[in-house]
């Protein structure tokens, strides 16, 4: 992902922050014009709670360009505690130690190595909650 | 709004053509297109492709094919909708005619995957959900059909035999078909015995990587009664939705392909039992599921087990994928939904070959764009 890109999606991809519907409570990553929802044009800034539950997972054996290092790895749908829904990378874990339904929390981790032009990325992924 | 008459189709051998162009391949379709309506010229040309800015560096491709073509002159532009860009393109190209402004239009839909490596491929078709976010996850295609697919097991308490049974019906239907990539059989336990690419999706579940492209020449009504060529009444229709599935209220319903499905057969004039053939968007395996249930064609959960029992065979209740489908005749992206198309107008126009089936008057064709983010359902009927 090329710089000016990168930079205008770090506090999403950094910190899950972004901005909440004032209308109807929905969360955009990026500060919409109008919620898709429900049309309002009133946001607040929000950040999504870190923690959720693993709600399906999958092993992508096939992966896209600039992630062909990580493969195999292991994708999730995330649904967090206030309920949105983020599809993520899981990890510190192996596949059969992953069960639906486990608590899950965000973790800050390198996301893709890119070409020259472009920058490395970090960002969230989620691992499981060790109690 | 006047009527829409398919009056002639084009297609290549969906394959992986090392040694030919985009352009060639599209050339070559678009020709035969004409030909076969019997047609001088052409009021406008569609053309419908995804990713040849990614895999060619190749934009501008509506001149370069009037320009291939010999039709210098003859207004011509690409519409793009992610994996359903044929779908607009034949969209685009019909309301023209409807609108009554052309006589004759061309569409033709190409790609051209084999240009690229498997991991440029990949990342080219995750244009058709939204980059910034889900890219980050590196989260492919595949790879959220995988987890629509755990989802409608655990919901619908199914099995992956169940789902597995589609990948079997479209090779079933593309043996010894000469356009198909896969003109072969292939039984469920082979299709059970092939690697995951993203558990529970098999790669023998999972469309294949080639090449090809398809044309269709639209008439109006003015023109048709002119042509000797055999013809089929178009109506199409169209809808979206959120990018992710997650995002919807339902991520197993489909529901831009419900809409799209309804409105085409409104348009059309037909009840869904009237349609006699369906050309499904079985990218994947769960795909094919999803979009047979989303469409009013089986129960929730039952895709599978109607599968099974042979509902969609060439002389079950609604034949599917009659020359293979995306699976087997192959899934040249931006070509697909023209040859689904083409393929129906063949049906209905006696031309079918081995696969012929008889006495059905109507058939359907659904193009997905993304995960169904973008649906385009096209009805034929005989003229
Ligand atoms: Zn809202």
């Amino acid at each position: 992902m090329r710089v000016p890109r990168y930079w205008r999606n770090l506090p999403f991809i950094y910190r899950l922050s972004g901005w909440r519907c004032v209308e109807c409570g929905a969360f955009h990553p990026v500060k919409p014009i109008v919620c898709s929802r429900c049309r309002s044009s009133e946001f607040q800034e929000a950040e999504l709670p870190k923690t959720g539950r693993l709600i399906a997972y999958t092993v992508l054996k096939s992966p896209p360009k600039g992630y062909e290092e990580q493969a195999p790895y292991i994708v999730g749908l995330v649904e967090l505690d206030d309920g949105t829904r983020l599809i993520s990378q899981i990890v510190d874990v192996s596949e059969d130690e992953l069960k639906e339904d486990m608590r899950v929390e965000a973790v800050f981790r390198r996301l893709r190595s890119n070409d020259e032009r472009d920058v490395i990325e970090y960002g969230y992924k989620f691992r499981p909650v060790i109690d | 709004m006047g009527r829409v008459y398919v009056a002639g189709v084009g297609l290549t051998k969906v394959a992986e053509h090392w040694e030919r162009s985009l352009e060639n391949l599209m050339a070559e379709a678009a020709v035969a297109a004409v030909r076969d309506a019997g047609v001088s010229g052409v009021d406008a040309i569609y053309v419908g492709n995804m990713v040849g800015e990614v895999l060619q560096e190749q934009a501008h491709l509506g001149a370069i094919i009037s320009e291939a073509i010999g039709m210098n002159g003859v207004p011509a532009f690409r519409v793009e909708a992610s994996e359903a860009s044929g779908a607009a393109a034949l969209y685009s190209a019909s309301m023209e005619i409807a609108a009554g402004r052309a006589d004759a239009v061309l569409v033709v839909g190409g790609e051209k995957l084999s240009d690229g490596l498997a991991e440029e491929v990949e990342s080219a078709l995750m244009m058709g959900g939204r980059n910034d976010q889900v890219a980050a996850a590196g989260a492919s295609f595949l790879s959220l059909n995988a987890l629509l697919y755990r989802l409608y097991i655990r919901h619908h308490d199914s099995s992956e035999e169940e789902v597995a049974m589609f990948p079997v019906l479209s090779h079933e239907h593309a043996a010894g078909v000469p356009h198909a990539q896969y003109p072969f059989k292939i039984t469920l336990d082979k299709v059970m015995a092939s690697p995951y690419v993203a558990k529970p999706l098999r790669r023998f579940e999972t469309a294949g990587i080639g090449d090809g492209a398809a044309a269709l020449l639209l008439v109006g009504e003015r023109l048709a009664g002119k042509l000797d060529s055999p013809k089929t009444e178009l109506h199409i229709a169209a809808s979206t939705d959120y990018l992710s599935p997650f995002d919807r209220e339902d991520p197993l319903f489909f529901s831009a392909l419900a809409r799209a499905a309804n409105e085409a057969l409104r348009y059309a004039g037909i009840e869904r039992g009237e349609i006699g053939i369906i050309e499904l968007h079985d990218a994947t395996s769960i795909m094919a599921a999803l979009s047979l249930e989303s469409s009013g064609f089986s129960g929730k959960g039952q895709a599978g087990k109607m599968a099974h029992a042979g509902e969609f065979n060439l002389n079950g209740t609604y034949p599917v994928n009659t020359f293979g489908g995306l699976k087997a005749r192959g899934h040249p992206i931006g070509a697909t939904a023209i040859y689904q198309v083409a393929e129906l107008h063949l049906q209905l126009t006696n031309r079918a070959g081995k696969n012929q089936v008889d006495g059905r008057k109507a058939g359907m064709a659904q193009s997905l764009g993304g995960v169904a983010a973008t649906a385009v359902v096209t009805v034929l009927k005989q003229a």
